[in-house]
């Protein structure tokens, strides 16, 4: 499957870091700076993603039946987590969205961006893009 | 006067040799929690290993010992605040909770419609919203004082606000975004002038100021045992005698009753009425050997170093470029909330962390100071008793080197 690969990529674009958790966080930063620019316009409520420390915006156009992303943050590290959904979500119908396990970031040493932590946004980004398919469905 | 002897504190507390991210701990988020000395873990697996048993009522041998060494504690903290009497001390889970009793109990028969209550803009939520929600329930007003841009209680504003209808006061001795040290006995005196019930949160300033009740002449002070190297889940009241007599109890159950039958029950005796059901007794005991610690140190002795180790960081920290301290009151203790210029506090939390620093982020539990100042947040660097100038270089040339990648 298509979205498994673009996961398997990131995996092993992280392996090299070897688990250090400030290379991690400093590629995660440089991934970020590599997204488009994002429209200031579009920094408005509606796109905001709430749950998040940092402030989110997301925002989607649709061609025939795939979704196309594009975001931003005011925080370089969560910019670098949202590049990498917006690669694993972009480009994909919203049925594909929705049947997307996400698995990488287990194996890329952020553990600590999931579950219970009141400081980060991870799952609320992930169900902005579930919500916004789902809308779309 | 000896010089402080901080290798050896360093070596009391057992966490302070741990790797974080193979880099040793730097601790600097003591404003959240402190971390423990051996003697306190000791003292409470101690309990469990050796007299573990429920307290006050046993006639067994091991009852009566549990229940000395937690009434131990009581007399403690009397003498470490300098209250007049044991009947004074009522254990609580923290802060949180004796404001909570107080507002709650208080609230029960001195408020009526219309009544007034002052708080700061400084205030910890814990110390705003038990007051919004009897406010809510009473029909009462909550007023504010305005903090000044440097960050200190604004004293003609409190004096304008109190009116004929203000009831009481509820301020932090020291503000645990900004720091500040209140000028709170001055602040209890207008109080007491005014016949206006005076409540002291000193969950900040229990370790790094000397607590006086008596001289402070507050009608309540409330402290945590986790922010003075004691356990977490305990806490204390501090009330005056006369005003907790006629109190009513904040929570029913055991131990705070005198005689329960269904026509009608009475309650227990000073400060049991305020201490319904079985009390976290393991770590009242050890919050007792975290007192002992402050106490053989000495808190003169530990004040003047962490004075020293305070002015040592505003120095080196302002030497970092875009750095902006958030409270900059010329009395205060060792905590900086800052911001850096185009970096945010987020960012900066997770890149220390990766270098085994733990600083807090985010609002502090302080919103509505951060609207204030308008932030949506700040990173926060808070000193204790075991840190370091060169823990501070550390930190000072990380940020320097995040700032330059």
């Amino acid at each position: 499957m298509k979205e498994m690969s673009i996961q398997k990529e990131i995996i092993d674009d992280f392996k090299v870091l070897d688990g250090d958790l400030e290379m991690t966080l400093n590629y995660l930063m440089e991934l970020g700076e590599k997204l488009d620019v994002f429209n200031e316009k579009d920094k408005k409520e509606e796109n905001i993603v709430k749950g998040c420390q940092s402030k989110v915006w997301l925002t989607y156009k649709k061609s025939e039946d795939k979704l196309f992303f594009s975001g931003d943050s005011n925080t370089a590290i969560t910019k670098g987590l949202l590049s990498l959904l917006i690669r694993i979500f972009s480009g994909k119908s919203c049925k594909e969205i929705l049947d997307t396990k996400l698995f990488f970031i287990g194996d890329i040493g952020l553990n600590r961006f999931i579950g219970t932590q009141r400081s980060n946004g991870l799952e609320s980004m992930e169900n902005k893009f579930r919500i916004i398919a789902l809308s779309n469905k | 006067m000896n010089s402080f002897p901080i290798n050896s504190i360093r070596k009391d507390f057992p966490i302070l040799k741990s790797k974080i991210n193979n880099h040793d701990l730097v601790y600097f988020d003591n404003a959240a929690t402190t971390q423990k000395p051996q003697s306190v873990i000791d003292s409470i697996s101690n309990y469990y290993e050796k007299y573990n048993s429920n307290i006050h009522r046993g006639v067994h041998s091991l009852a009566e010992k549990a229940t000395n060494e937690f009434e131990k504690t009581r007399t403690k903290i009397k003498k470490f605040i300098n209250a007049k009497s044991n009947t004074e001390i009522v254990f609580t889970r923290g802060t949180t909770e004796g404001i909570n009793l107080i507002s709650s109990s208080l609230g029960k028969y001195k408020f009526s419609e219309g009544d007034e209550i002052i708080i700061s803009e400084m205030e910890h939520h814990s110390n705003i919203v038990p007051w919004q929600m009897i406010a809510k329930e009473k029909n009462l007003k909550l007023n504010t004082i305005n903090v000044t841009d440097e960050g200190k209680i604004d004293l003609n504003d409190f004096k304008n606000i109190i009116s004929s209808k203000t009831k009481l006061v509820s301020l932090v001795h020291i503000s645990n975004t900004l720091g500040t040290v209140n000028p709170i006995k001055e602040i209890v005196e207008i109080c007491n002038t005014n016949n206006i019930i005076s409540v002291i949160d000193g969950a900040q300033a229990s370790a790094h100021s000397v607590i006086d009740v008596q001289n402070i002449n507050c009608d309540f002070y409330v402290l945590s045992a986790h922010k003075m190297y004691g356990p977490t889940g305990v806490g204390v009241v501090y009330g005056k005698e006369k005003l907790l007599e006629e109190m009513p109890p904040y929570m029913g159950g055991g131990e705070m009753i005198k005689e329960v039958k269904f026509s009608g029950t009475s309650y227990n005796d000073l400060p049991y009425k305020f201490e319904a059901g079985t009390p976290n007794i393991g770590d009242v005991i050890g919050f007792k050997e975290a007192i002992n610690y402050i106490e053989n140190l000495g808190k003169d002795q530990i004040i003047q170093y962490e004075d020293k180790l305070r002015d040592y960081a505003q120095k080196e920290l302002n030497s970092i470029d875009g750095f902006r301290i958030i409270g900059n009151s010329e009395n205060k203790i060792g905590i900086f909330s800052f911001t850096i210029e185009n970096f945010h506090y987020y960012d900066l939390g997770l890149l220390l962390d990766a270098k085994g620093i733990a600083v807090r982020t985010g609002h502090h539990c302080t919103q509505p100071l951060m609207d204030k100042y308008n932030l949506d947040g700040t990173a926060r660097v808070s000193l204790a008793l075991y840190n370091t100038e060169e823990e501070v270089d550390f930190f000072v040339d990380s940020v320097k080197n995040l700032l330059n990648r």
